[in-house]
């Protein structure tokens, strides 16, 4: 926007440094904080340190099944490996990185000049590393770490030694975070929308996020209700999960997952958001299907709260629960589907090109519809009877966690790094990051679906022999996928950090790229739009209101 | 901040522009202090060597001290006219998002109250399709409410009965959201004596409400058996109560923040929104209880 170029282009730290509005220097400019761009960062460089640990984690489990018999841990470390990869992925991971692409986007996308509420957002960021240094502290207390898996099932997790406690505080935290978090994306989005820019005129990525934030509100709280009950259970006496009192061990299952379902689409909605904006842009053709993209995402919602128990057909719910969880499950297929078609369709006849982010976001389209196919199967409740708790599931949830979630957020951040740092990444390296993490990836889970098939459970540190092949080229996937990922990690760090000598990037990074955040320079200003900018028809093509 | 200090803002009462506050080290000061109390509790709990009782004193008056800081930090800047009608509306989107929070942490536990009534004490009495459960692992159990389940966790305990005080707890709550209500009112028509007025007899009632609340606990522990040992019907009953009267407790005492603002002249008739934000905190706690007294003391 022209209006922002004037006012800020040539001073990256905003006009009024004299009224002690600029960052502070030093590490108190990263602790006090309250600007987006900031703890956008803040939130991304979290996020990857801790997929970088929880990959660790991942790399012990997979060179533990390298063969039969146990290697290198006992079983009870197994455990606390599976159980705190999961939840250091998960909440670690996969969330603060889609809070990390919300703080810098959703603003820029909207063009409000911050979240609505920047000390709250601070808040909500530095929670976390007291959350996870509080998780992972529990590995050096008397009895480890939490290892009744990350759905933490009484009565299993109530034999939890003295990590418990903390255990339990960590998820509190973690909720804090994430409901404060998802009130700010929501007040943001209904309440800091430059004039003119209406909510069907709003980025996909805006639009799934405003959705997924709905999500958060809606089920954290119940997560925070079901863990200290939990609590309360193992020190207070209630009976809550202790059938001798009138409680169901069962109950906690259906709570966690009314929680958990939900979860899983806070977790691909902002993925599907990402999407959405990459693939017109290099197809350079408007989404097809705006509309129903925004109310297929709703959809997606809506459902997520009505088939909690489809992760609990095994556990003995009537059989009135097992049809009508079953049914609702597959009536999910019916928006997601149409999300796929969508994204085909933008790319049919489109004028493509291959840059990172869209090879990322193809594969995306590809490997999430196997993830997602394998989830129908698992839908079918007498199928599921067999797949329960096999190596079947652990290869379901990973296609759509990893090229589904986590390809999303490393499409999105070669995607809009250039609008970050003002510098291109090496799109060599990238694309040989792409090739590697896009092989490797089906190198890891492919296999695990047979061996889910053939029978061999999930969570159990030895297996039987028949199982050894499928296991080893599973760990050798797992090996090259991660090494693969420091080609990642130096290619983001050099533009982050050391840009002398890369090629500067234009406003508009991508020219088939529409939208307020490419309206200003690269890189952003540090307060963007402290005005509001004009929203025309041009910038919102999606819209329709702007033929191409 | 910026938003008045800058440009031409100085003229006119309130900036045109959103507040984006000044770097601030109040919310990563009371994760401090929030990290302090859990870890505090958590080896308390654990029973593990370290100092939890100064662990949790430190962490909690840190937490308090900042919370207080952090409030009247926002209470000075709303006074100074920072906040524009934009920034007003964030803050009603904010709360009305944060007390829907709150109502779906309530319905972790009326979820809970029901399952156990509906589905597991019945079948734990043989219900449905679960008469092996009961023929097999509790021959002699009955189903019934209030239960403490077939191992009579807790020993004999009486109910709660509805009538007596908890039914003039239901009275002091519904009377307290009409008073807060008629401060609000005489707030508006500019009437800051009898809002004052008002809203003291609103924290009265919320107070005596915790009075009554406190003594009926004591009466549960000490003549009726019932305690948070006495099986589910103890755990629903405490939990659901006690976390009622833990918001109750949050809301008196935002009650009487509020009211010393008005003593100081804080507010003006067309914009208060620390004053409603309050009060829809208020309606809240009492369509909890509302909730509470039908499902828990009179179904």
């Amino acid at each position: 926007m022209a209006h922002a170029d004037a006012h800020h282009h040539d001073d990256a730290h905003g006009h009024d440094d004299h009224a002690h509005h600029g960052p502070d220097k030093g590490v108190m400019r990263w602790i006090k904080t309250t600007n987006h761009k900031d703890l956008g960062t803040l939130y991304l460089f979290f996020s990857f340190t801790m997929f970088f640990i929880g990959g660790l984690m991942s790399l012990a489990i997979r060179a533990e099944l390298w063969q039969p018999g146990l290697q290198y841990m006992d079983p009870e470390l197994f455990n606390q490996f599976t159980t705190m990869h999961a939840l250091i992925m998960i909440f670690g991971g996969v969330m603060p990185g889609f809070v990390g692409l919300a703080n810098w986007m959703v603003p820029m996308m909207i063009g409000a000049s911050d979240l609505a509420l920047p000390r709250v957002n601070n808040w909500g960021f530095w929670i976390l590393p007291f959350a996870f240094a509080m998780l992972l502290s529990t590995f050096f207390l008397p009895g480890g770490a939490p290892a009744a898996g990350w759905t933490i099932y009484p009565p299993l997790v109530l034999q939890t030694g003295n990590s418990f406690p903390l255990l339990i505080f960590a998820i509190h935290l973690m909720g804090v975070s994430s409901i404060t978090g998802a009130i700010n994306v929501v007040v943001t989005i209904l309440n800091m929308r430059a004039p003119g820019m209406t909510l069907l005129k709003m980025p996909l990525f805006v639009w799934s996020w405003l959705i997924t934030a709905y999500l958060l509100i809606a089920v954290m709280p119940v997560l925070a209700g079901s863990v200290t009950m939990l609590l309360t259970d193992k020190y207070f006496g209630t009976s809550f999960f202790n059938a001798g009192g009138g409680g169901d061990p069962v109950m906690f299952e259906h709570i966690f997952w009314f929680f958990g379902h939900p979860e899983v689409y806070i977790m691909i909605l902002p993925a599907f958001g990402i999407i959405s904006t990459i693939i017109p842009t290099f197809a350079r053709k408007p989404l097809f299907g705006y509309a129903s993209m925004v109310y297929a995402t709703a959809s997606i919602a809506f459902l997520s709260f009505i088939v909690w128990a489809h992760h609990m057909f095994t556990v003995g719910i009537p059989l009135a629960g097992e049809l009508f969880f079953m049914f609702a499950t597959m009536l999910i297929a019916v928006p997601t589907g149409v999300k796929v078609f969508n994204w085909i369709a933008t790319m049919w006849r489109g004028s493509m090109t291959y840059e990172t982010p869209m090879l990322f976001a193809i594969a995306f389209v590809f490997l999430f519809s196997i993830g997602g196919f394998s989830g129908l199967m698992m839908a079918m409740a007498p199928i599921d009877f067999q797949y329960h708790n096999t190596y079947f599931i652990v290869a379901h949830f990973h296609y759509v966690l990893v090229p589904g979630a986590v390809f999303a957020i490393i499409a999105a951040v070669y995607y809009w790094i250039p609008k970050w740092t003002g510098v291109m990444y090496n799109e060599t390296l990238g694309k040989l990051h792409f090739w590697l993490s896009a092989i490797f990836i089906n190198v890891i889970f492919f296999p695990q679906h047979f061996l889910g098939l053939a029978g061999m459970p999930r969570r159990i540190p030895d297996y039987a022999v028949q199982f050894t092949d499928f296991n080893q080229i599973s760990t050798i996937g797992a090996f090259v996928f991660f090494v693969s990922q420091f080609i990642f990690i130096y290619n983001m760090l050099r533009c982050a950090l050391f840009r002398h000598g890369l090629q500067p990037a234009p406003a508009r990074v991508w020219d088939g790229a529409y939208g307020l955040e490419w309206t200003v320079p690269s890189p952003a200003p540090y307060h963007t739009f402290e005005d509001p900018p004009e929203v025309t028809d041009a910038e919102t093509p999606w819209a329709g209101g702007h033929a191409h | 901040m910026a938003t008045a200090d800058t440009h031409a803002a100085h003229a006119a009462p309130e900036s045109s522009r959103y507040f984006v506050p000044n770097p601030s080290a109040w919310p990563f000061a009371l994760t401090i202090g929030l990290a302090l109390i859990m870890y505090g509790v958590g080896a308390y709990l654990e029973g593990r060597p370290l100092p939890v009782q100064l662990m949790i004193t430190a962490g909690a008056a840190f937490a308090l001290y900042i919370i207080f800081s952090w409030f009247r930090g926002v209470a000075l800047e709303s006074e100074r006219g920072a906040y524009s009608l934009q920034v007003d509306r964030t803050f009603r989107w904010g709360m009305g998002f944060f007390i829907f929070s709150e109502v779906m942490f309530f319905g972790a536990f009326f979820g809970a109250l029901f399952y156990t009534r509906i589905l597991s004490v019945p079948w734990l009495g043989g219900a449905g399709a679960r008469l092996m459960t009961n023929l097999v692992l509790w021959p002699h159990f009955e189903a019934g409410w209030p239960s403490n389940g077939p191992a009579h966790v807790g020993g004999d305990f009486e109910a709660m009965e509805a009538l007596g005080l908890p039914a003039i707890n239901t009275a002091l709550l519904i009377t307290s959201s009409f008073t807060v209500t008629w401060a609000h009112h005489a707030l508006k028509a500019n009437h800051r004596g009898r809002c004052i007025a008002f809203m003291w007899l609103t924290v009265a009632l919320g107070a005596t409400f915790l009075f009554c609340q406190a003594h009926e606990y004591i009466h549960a522990y000490t003549v009726q058996n019932l305690t948070l040992h006495s099986g589910v019907y103890g755990s629903t009953f405490f939990m659901l109560t006690g976390f009622h009267g833990l918001h109750v407790t949050l809301g008196t005492l935002m009650l009487i923040v509020i009211t010393l603002r008005l003593m100081s002249g804080h507010f003006k008739p067309d914009r208060h929104f620390g004053f409603e934000g309050v009060a829809w905190y208020w309606h809240f706690v009492d369509v909890v209880w509302i909730g509470l007294f039908t499902f828990v003391y009179v179904l």
